[in-house]
């Protein structure tokens, strides 16, 4: 038997648990919920590696059953869908097992296991869907899921309203994902996704149809990835259980807008303008996510702004034609940033809520485990050498410098932005870990006493995703030192003839070199500027307009506000007006006459039967003489 | 044979004198009187040409007999009704003044 299938049940079980969940979870007892949760997740994770180790080295199509005319629903099973299969699944695994202890007691255990589970089927829908349509089944459903997620506590008005603008911005990268569907359609006369990307290539270079489809396809990547000007969404999106910032919105869905772009390939790689606008979109959104992340107050905030610089980082390396490189990237964030996350669910947990790190301080002592985890997590998203992140990002670099595909776009200048944005991702890094971990408390005294280590059905999932941060790098090191196995793995699905230009050994070390120093200029500086000298001229820089422009996410909120909510409430309110007074004045003009004729008319109602049965007679006689005159007349 | 125009035309006056009735007459039993004198004056004129017709040998005639019987029905039931109603305005007021009924109006 041929047991490469075996992940195709996957999105069943996790549907069926949500189902359960969702359905009977009233009735159960509060600790099955979660067991449900975790043992379909882990059963899911069983059916992947069962697959992984099956697999033969060949995608496999699996059709479950027959849709459209020549579109089945069908499941594309090759190395790329694989290793997406294994991180959701994995991640998910821990992040159930996490919510065990992190939603212990919340009355909407059954409904926030059901969401989880939904969320996880319907990514894995997404990352095996074998044509653009399924996948975009998946996408919506991933994107229903996080609505419901983020909204979870619902009770509060803030989290009904972030669920909100979730679902609506990623509403816009929507409708470009069907735009693009129409034309891909209409272009290749199919939805399959192999068969657009093998029949793309053969297509003129740079064909405008092509790029049309590209950047189509990038405006819903963007609305899902959280690119600029569509990333708005996502530090509003903090407001659900850190669980979900962890699962969703860091470590999977997110990725999906990268991997749509890897999916496809061939396409971008056949269009070097739009690839530069993926790059250059990518790039912007790095270094102003970073920028923004630079004076953020709330804990989980500082993390939505920096995975939406990492997701900058991802952008810039599909832009680049180095596809395999971004979904290393994907890979290694996908561990580091679930574990920040995780780590600031736990610190959270222990203060009973508390989200703003001026607040904080000192809890490394208090909680040895969350403190040692979370700064292996800093350490290997602020690039330091031998941990994972490094290897990725470094990768990202040298792949930007070296790129053909952008040699007239400007690949040194995006080098250049992807630099010091590595230097401000170790600077807000370090203040993340430090503000929370280290230092002196903030606390009070008796509050600062009562600080607890969470249980071990948290830290646990924390120490694995800690270990996974330093060694997932060594998957992908670079060619002069070691084979990368994960270029080889993923060499076929995002085969795509995107070429890069050799550079000598020499100046990979230099390009390393220059990461390094990065990484060490950005912790250099945290550490100068709150460890060294009692953090009073970073507050200073804080309280200046720079760090207001931080605080406020350089303003996007404040212009999209005045943009968009404003101008529509202004073309609603011009329309109410017309209404108001040409149909309601016209309508209420009818009634008018209407009822004015009416009360002419019900004065012949006099209550007099002498009278009426006179009219009556009247009529009658006055009917006989016209039947008598016609019949004269004729 | 009396001629059949005879009969219209005491048809015609005992309607013409049942519909004075109605009209001028204040007390809702007059009224009724003089209805009830329309309608046999309609009943009048059915048999009559039922007559005629039956005579000239048409098959069709008996339906004008038959529709004095429903009319003779119809009557009947109007009068079981219509003073059910006159007896209780009675029994209210003590009165059957039509011209005094005239609460139900806008």
């Amino acid at each position: 038997m041929n047991t490469v299938n075996a992940v195709a049940l996957a999105p069943f079980i996790m549907l069926a648990a949500s189902l359960i969940n969702g359905i009977f979870g009233r009735g159960m007892a509060p600790a099955i919920s979660g067991m449900i949760g975790s043992v379909a997740t882990g059963l899911a994770f069983v059916l992947a590696l069962v697959s992984f180790a099956g697999f033969q080295g060949e995608a496999v199509r699996v059709v479950l059953w027959d849709f459209l005319p020549n579109l089945p629903v069908a499941f594309a099973i090759d190395q790329l869908s694989l290793l997406m299969v294994l991180i959701i699944t994995f991640v998910g695994l821990l992040i159930n097992i996490y919510s065990i202890g992190y939603m212990k007691g919340d009355e909407g255990l059954p409904r926030y296991f059901s969401g989880l589970n939904l969320f996880i089927a319907a990514m894995l829908v997404l990352v095996l869907a074998d044509s653009f349509l399924l996948l975009f089944v998946g996408w919506e459903g991933v994107g229903v899921c996080s609505y419901l997620l983020i909204g979870f506590w619902y009770r509060e008005r803030l989290n009904a309203s972030a669920a909100r603008k979730a679902f609506i911005v990623n509403r816009i990268g929507d409708v470009g994902f069907l735009l693009a569907m129409f034309l891909t359609y209409r272009t290749f006369g199919t939805l399959e996704i192999a068969t657009v990307v093998q029949a793309a290539p053969l297509m003129v270079y740079g064909s405008a149809t092509l790029m049309a489809i590209g950047l189509l396809y990038m405006l819903a990547a963007a609305g899902k990835s959280a690119q600029l000007p569509l990333h708005v969404w996502l530090p509003d999106a903090m407001a659900g259980p850190t669980p979900v910032s962890a699962l969703i919105h860091a470590a999977t869905m997110v990725t999906a807008g990268v991997y749509l772009i890897a999916r496809t390939a061939p396409l971008f790689a056949h269009t070097p303008e739009a690839s530069a606008v993926v790059a250059w979109v990518g790039a912007l959104t790095a270094i102003i996510a970073a920028f923004s992340a630079l004076a953020q107050k709330d804990i989980k905030k500082i993390l939505a702004y920096s995975t939406i610089s990492q997701l900058g980082f991802m952008f810039v390396a599909v832009g680049t034609g180095a596809y395999w490189v971004a979904i290393f990237h994907v890979f290694t964030h996908a561990f580091f940033k679930a574990l920040l996350f995780l780590a600031s669910g736990s610190v959270i947990h222990a203060l009973g809520g508390e989200q703003d790190i001026g607040r904080m301080g000192g809890l490394g002592r208090r909680m040895r485990v969350t403190g040692t985890t979370a700064l292996i997590g800093t350490l290997a998203i602020a690039g330091v050498p031998f941990l994972s992140g490094f290897f990725s990002k470094d990768s990202i670099m040298l792949h930007t410098f070296t790129s053909d595909l952008l040699i007239d776009y400007g690949n040194y200048a995006l080098f250049a932005i992807l630099l010091i944005t590595a230097v401000m991702t170790a600077f807000y890094m370090f203040r993340w870990y430090y503000r929370v971990f280290g230092g002196e408390t903030r606390m009070a005294a008796a509050d600062y006493g009562k600080v607890h280590e969470s249980p071990p059905v948290m830290t646990v999932p924390l120490v694995i995703l800690a270990v996974l941060s330093v060694v997932a790098g060594y998957l992908g090191m670079p060619e002069f030192i070691a084979r990368s196995v994960i270029h080889d793995w993923l060499a076929a699905p995002t085969a795509s003839g995107a070429t890069f230009t050799h550079v000598s050994v020499a100046t990979e070390w230099l390009l390393i070199l220059a990461s390094v120093l990065a990484a060490a200029i950005g912790l250099g500086l945290g550490w100068f500027l709150y460890v060294r000298s009692d953090g009073s001229q970073a507050r200073r820089i804080g309280d200046s307009p720079v760090g207001a422009a931080s605080r406020h996410g350089v303003g996007f909120d404040i212009a999209f506000n005045w943009a968009v909510v404003r101008s529509a409430d202004a073309i609603s309110g011009g329309l109410a007006l017309l209404d108001r007074e040409i149909v309601d004045r016209g309508m209420t003009g009818v009634v008018r006459r209407t009822t004015f004729v009416g009360r002419l008319v019900v004065l012949l109602q006099s209550g007099h039967v002498r009278l009426y049965a006179l009219t009556m007679f009247a009529g009658v006689t006055l009917l006989a003489l016209i039947v008598l005159l016609a019949g004269v007349l004729a | 044979m009396v001629p059949t125009e005879y009969y219209i035309v005491l048809s015609a006056a005992l309607f013409v004198i049942g519909a004075a009735g109605v009209l001028t007459r204040r007390s809702a039993i007059l009224m009724f009187l003089s209805i009830e004198l329309m309608l046999n004056a309609g009943n009048v004129a059915l048999a009559a040409f039922a007559r005629q017709w039956s005579s000239a040998g048409m098959q069709t005639a008996l339906s004008g007999q038959s529709a004095v019987f429903i009319v003779l029905a119809i009557a009947a039931a109007e009068v079981a009704i219509g003073l059910g109603i006159l007896v209780a305005i009675f029994r209210h007021r003590a009165s059957t003044e039509v011209d005094e009924l005239s609460e139900v109006r806008y």
